[in-house]
């Protein structure tokens, strides 16, 4: 265990991150093999029938199946080198099961037959059993409709799997050549790929068949003044999306121009972004240390979007406000009583959050959730007002709802599925106002764009960001670079400070891989929407040192 | 089936590499199980049990190389894989970093195994966890803990003659322990390589204790406090700390051992004299694995050509007794095998868990000593701020108390953090006696001038 979470660390050191889908251990295959269709669906459903007759003949009274393919292929590069290329295949079956009020959980890896797919639900009806004497409360489980044999694909027009492997290889090195060419001292850049091939089955009557397809092109420049010593980073401003290979075509053009850097929507030129980034990580080098201070903060959505993560995302998780994740992740300033009293103002009325499981090319987008609940939107904060949480079957009674949010996730066949968060999404301004209008009466103010370090409390009131590119304001107008910057706030008080958020034109969708939560821990693919908002009166602290 | 012993792993492996057409091939085996059981609000969550065993097979052509994996072992299944690897590799491009494999080494006997650990079934992960939700239950306060238990081995071997083979058990457990009117909160983490050492009863009564103890907490002004953190607060930001020790990023001059003008601060006194931090894989109370082997399947070291101290799959290198720092020197930087081999030094691996030479003080000793401070029980969220200075941010959390004149006063409100574990390891003012923490020995550390930059209403 010491050894994985030091090897995480050293490998982050050297400019790489932890990497999504290696939780269930998945076997290394050729990338031809990533285009096998897996096992065919009346398979499938004959697998998990044998999986839920199991677990009702031994007494369960609710039972899902889930049989999961995930496929994986990651190339990694720096500068001129191609470090390596890994396509990853894990299959198995995961059995939940309800017995007595107490849920049971087995899986399998591997499994092919109907009899090893009813002995894991045994198994998960004796979990169950041994369970009930440390049980105090039973689980309510909100009724499901089944919705019979239905199927989900993400939307896409390239599958990942089917451009070859040179072609992504000479992006990258090309990209690569781009930021070097351009002044960087180093580049590592990294193309991720993924594919769940989830079937889920209950004993509510569902049989979902879903093809989700994901990708994430990134990279980090760094930047030396040998002179000095000093070093900056400056990673990719592309995003996480549910999208195939199209999402890195440079045509049509899908950019955001008249900014300090480009900026991009639905479509990333990773070209493009990397010879800007090697430009500005010498700049950073050079650049400006900023004055602490109040500052109004400018937030780009390549920003605001691991704030909403943290900020709001996290706090309106069920679960943690009632405890059950308390001893890792921590729980919840924003405590039921506040939702009940209907007037927790956990924002400024230009504050409009939404959860989702839909929006085009948002991470979380599905058709349906991990126990077969029909996804959808919903509101969290309205006008400013704290309204609804993210929940799941077993924790819906709870608000006095009867049916699920559809927010319940498992990154493996061999995990437990649990609520997990949503896309989560600040909505943009009803008003017509761009950017440029939101930024002309800043007096003394920071454009932050892309986000950098981060850090919560563990029931989400105190927190600190960093960002990738910081640039002053002063009086309307933007001055020049910053560096050293990161803003301190209490949630509450920073979400009340929002003033204005920019209109519709300036809405995206920015997504990550890495959600983490649970014990054991399991990642979730997530999205956070917004326009570019503003936020006064902020706490800006220096972050450099001496040492 | 998911364990194979010494001779089963090395007719297995032997079998393997019978099958091979390449120039070089490395096979690695790894498999365990285990299981886990989570709690909270007193009450059993979550439980599950896994077993998982697989091989993997690592052909090279030059230095272009191929790896499958397989979890069948029938003959015509391994030579399967073998030529599958082989294709892989063929067509892969040249590693331009590549290493040849090594022959042979000598690896340490380590004591990673303990059978009372291997033998614990669902029945003892369920006792353990209520012995620890009924002390809280008679205390009327909230518990949620995680007990995970597991058994593995790996074993390495290749085609030049090297072969490895380590068995090795853990327990892992932890509770959080929140008063009801969720205004305090205490929290006990421990691992062991064997289960007897771990007594989650009393142990959560620590907890239990410190949630009673730190309700009602006051607020006090930010700003620098002399800090005692016990070990577990500790050694996150000295294992971060020590995670930026990779020599090629120190060479490259992006890291904290970087030096102005080129070159490594290697040799320099970075530390308070009294800071000496080194990894031995034969102690007793952290017995570590005795060869680096990327975990046994296709790991992180992999994924990134084996860059750094982390290793891959095919590496093999020895864990041996390493001095990283000595009386605030730096001694030694972790290195990949391309690295030290482009330099001409010796392949350091990175360290498995590290030992930091303590004092024989105990944690009440070092409170009587004190005459204004904060106790810190645990930080929380730790991320990194500038990779230049080893900035670091975060939280107190689950038992943060005021001592003045040599006694616990008051708990306080919870704290965020700015500080450089360089800064923090040259103000050291005492250090108690190393206890084992995820890993590692830690001593309990006596601090000045540690940097709160705000207050959190968490608790």
């Amino acid at each position: 265990m010491n050894r994985r979470d030091f090897i995480q660390l050293t490998s982050a050191g050297a400019g790489a991150l932890l990497l999504p889908g290696m939780a269930a251990g998945g076997r290394v295959i050729a990338a031809e093999a990533l285009l096998d269709p897996g096992l065919d669906l009346a398979v499938k459903k004959r697998l998990a029938d044998a999986g839920l007759n199991a677990a009702k003949a031994k007494g369960a009274t609710y039972a899902d199946v889930r049989i999961g393919r995930y496929l994986n292929q990651f190339v990694t590069t720096r500068e001129d080198k191609v470090q390596s290329i890994v396509n990853l295949e894990s299959f198995g079956v995961g059995v939940r099961v309800l017995v007595n009020g107490c849920w049971g959980f087995a899986s399998l890896g591997d499994a092919s037959t109907e009899a090893q797919v009813a002995e894991t639900a045994e198994i998960a009806v004796q979990v169950a059993r041994a369970n009930i004497a440390l049980l105090d409360e039973p689980v309510q489980l909100a009724p499901q409709k089944g919705f019979g044999d239905v199927s989900y694909k993400t939307p896409f027009t390239k599958n990942l799997f089917e451009i070859p492997i040179k072609e992504k290889v000479d992006l990258l090195l090309s990209v690569n050549g781009a930021a070097m060419t351009n002044g960087a001292n180093f580049v590592n850049s990294v193309l991720f790929m993924v594919n769940e091939q989830k079937y889920f089955a209950s004993t509510d009557g569902s049989y979902i068949d879903q093809d989700i397809h994901r990708i994430w092109p990134t990279f980090t420049v760094t930047g030396i003044d040998r002179a000095t010593g000093q070093f900056q980073t400056r990673n990719s401003l592309g995003t996480a999306k549910a999208m195939g290979y199209e999402y890195l075509q440079t045509t049509p053009p899908d950019r955001i121009t008249g900014r300090p850097t480009t900026l991009f929507n639905n479509y990333y030129d990773m070209m493009d972004d990397a010879t800007l980034a090697a430009r500005q990580v010498k700049e950073k080098v050079k650049a400006k240390s900023v004055e602490a201070g109040k500052y109004d903060l400018v937030l780009d959505p390549s920003h605001l979007r691991l704030t909403i993560h943290e900020s709001v995302g996290h706090a309106t998780e069920l679960d943690r406000v009632l405890g059950y994740e308390a001893n890792l992740a921590g729980t919840s300033f924003a405590t039921m009583d506040k939702w009940k009293s209907k007037t927790f103002k956990y924002g400024s009325p230009q504050v409009n959050v939404f959860a989702d499981k839909v929006q085009p090319g948002s991470m979380g987008a599905v058709g349906w959730d991990d126990e077969g609940v029909k996804t959808k939107k919903w509101d969290l904060i309205k006008d400013g007002i704290l309204v609804n949480y993210q929940a799941i079957r077993d924790q819906v009674h709870m608000l006095g709802e009867t049916e699920s949010h559809g927010c319940c996730y498992a990154d493996s066949w061999n995990a437990v599925q649990f609520q997990r968060m949503a896309n989560v999404s600040l909505a943009p301004g009803t008003q017509p106002l761009s950017v440029d209008e939101l930024i002309k009466d800043v007096k003394k103010g920071i454009y932050i764009i892309g986000y950098g370090s981060y850090s919560i409390d563990q029931q989400r009131y105190n927190f600190q960001f960093g960002g990738q590119l910081f640039y002053e304001i002063k009086d309307g107008q933007i001055t020049g670079m910053l560096k050293d910057v990161a803003y301190q706030s209490n949630t509450q008080e920073f979400w009340n400070s929002c003033v204005k958020v920019s209109d519709q034109r300036d809405y995206r969708v920015e997504g990550s891989f890495f959600d983490g939560k649970g014990q054991p821990p399991q990642l979730s693919c997530v999205s956070h929407g917004s326009a570019t908002a503003r936020f006064n009166g902020v706490n800006v602290i220096n972050t450099a040192r001496k040492v | 089936m998911a364990i194979l012993s010494k001779e089963e792993s090395k007719k297995l492996i032997d079998k393997v590499l019978a099958f091979s057409k390449a120039d070089e091939m490395s096979v690695s085996i790894s498999g365990d199980k285990g299981g886990n059981i989570r709690y909270a609000r007193n009450s059993v969550s979550t439980s599950g049990q896994s077993a998982n065993l697989s091989l993997a097979v690592t052909s090279i052509f030059g230095k272009r190389s191929g790896t499958t994996t397989i979890n069948v072992f029938d003959d015509q299944s391994l030579e399967k894989t073998v030529r599958r690897s082989e294709e892989v590799a063929r067509l892969a491009p040249e590693n331009p970093e590549y290493v040849p494999l090594l022959g042979p080494q000598n690896y340490l006997e380590t004591q990673t195994y303990n059978e009372a650990t291997a033998s614990i079934d669902p029945a003892y992960r369920a006792k353990l966890a209520l012995d620890s939700i009924a002390i809280c239950k008679k205390n009327s306060v909230n518990s949620a803990g995680f007990l995970e238990n597991s058994t593995g081995f790996t074993a390495i071997g290749n085609s030049k003659g090297l072969f490895g083979h380590n068995q090795s058990t853990s327990i892992d457990f932890s509770v959080t322990v929140r008063t009801n009117d969720g205004k305090g909160s205490g929290y006990v983490v421990r691992d062991y390589n064997d289960v007897s050492k771990l007594n989650s009863g009393p142990l959560t009564q620590v907890a239990v204790q410190k949630a009673i103890a730190s309700a009602k907490a006051q607020a006090l002004e930010p700003g620098k406090y002399t800090v005692i953190l016990e070990p577990t607060a500790a050694q996150e930001l000295i294992r971060n700390m020590m995670s930026n020790m990779d020599a090629r990023s120190a060479e490259e001059g992006r890291s904290f051992l970087g030096k102005k003008g080129g070159g490594t601060r290697l040799g320099e006194k970075l530390f308070d004299e009294r800071i000496t931090i080194y990894s031995d894989p034969m102690n007793a109370e952290i017995p570590g694995t005795p060869f680096v082997s990327g975990g046994g399947r296709p790991g992180y070291g992999d994924l990134l050509g084996g860059g750094g101290g982390g290793g891959s799959s095919t590496d093999g290198r020895p864990q041996e007794k390493v001095m990283w720092i000595d009386k605030g020197v730096v001694k030694n930087m972790f290195y990949s095998r391309f690295w030290a081999e482009k330099k001409g030094v010796k392949a350091i691996p990175a360290p498995d868990g590290i030992i930091i030479e303590g004092g024989n003080e105990s944690m009440a000793d070092l409170i009587k000593s004190t005459r204004n401070g904060i106790l810190v029980t645990r930080f929380w969220y730790i991320r990194d701020v500038d990779r230049q200075t080893l900035l670091y941010t975060g939280l107190t959390r689950d038992g943060t108390f005021y001592i003045e004149n040599g006694q616990i006063k008051f708990p306080v409100k919870n704290f965020r953090f700015n500080e450089s574990p360089i800064v923090m390891l040259n103000n050291i003012e005492a250090m108690g006696k190393a206890v084992r923490t995820n890993g590692s020995l830690i001593p309990p550390m006596k601090i000045r001038d540690f940097t709160f930059s705000s207050l959190s209403d968490a608790v």
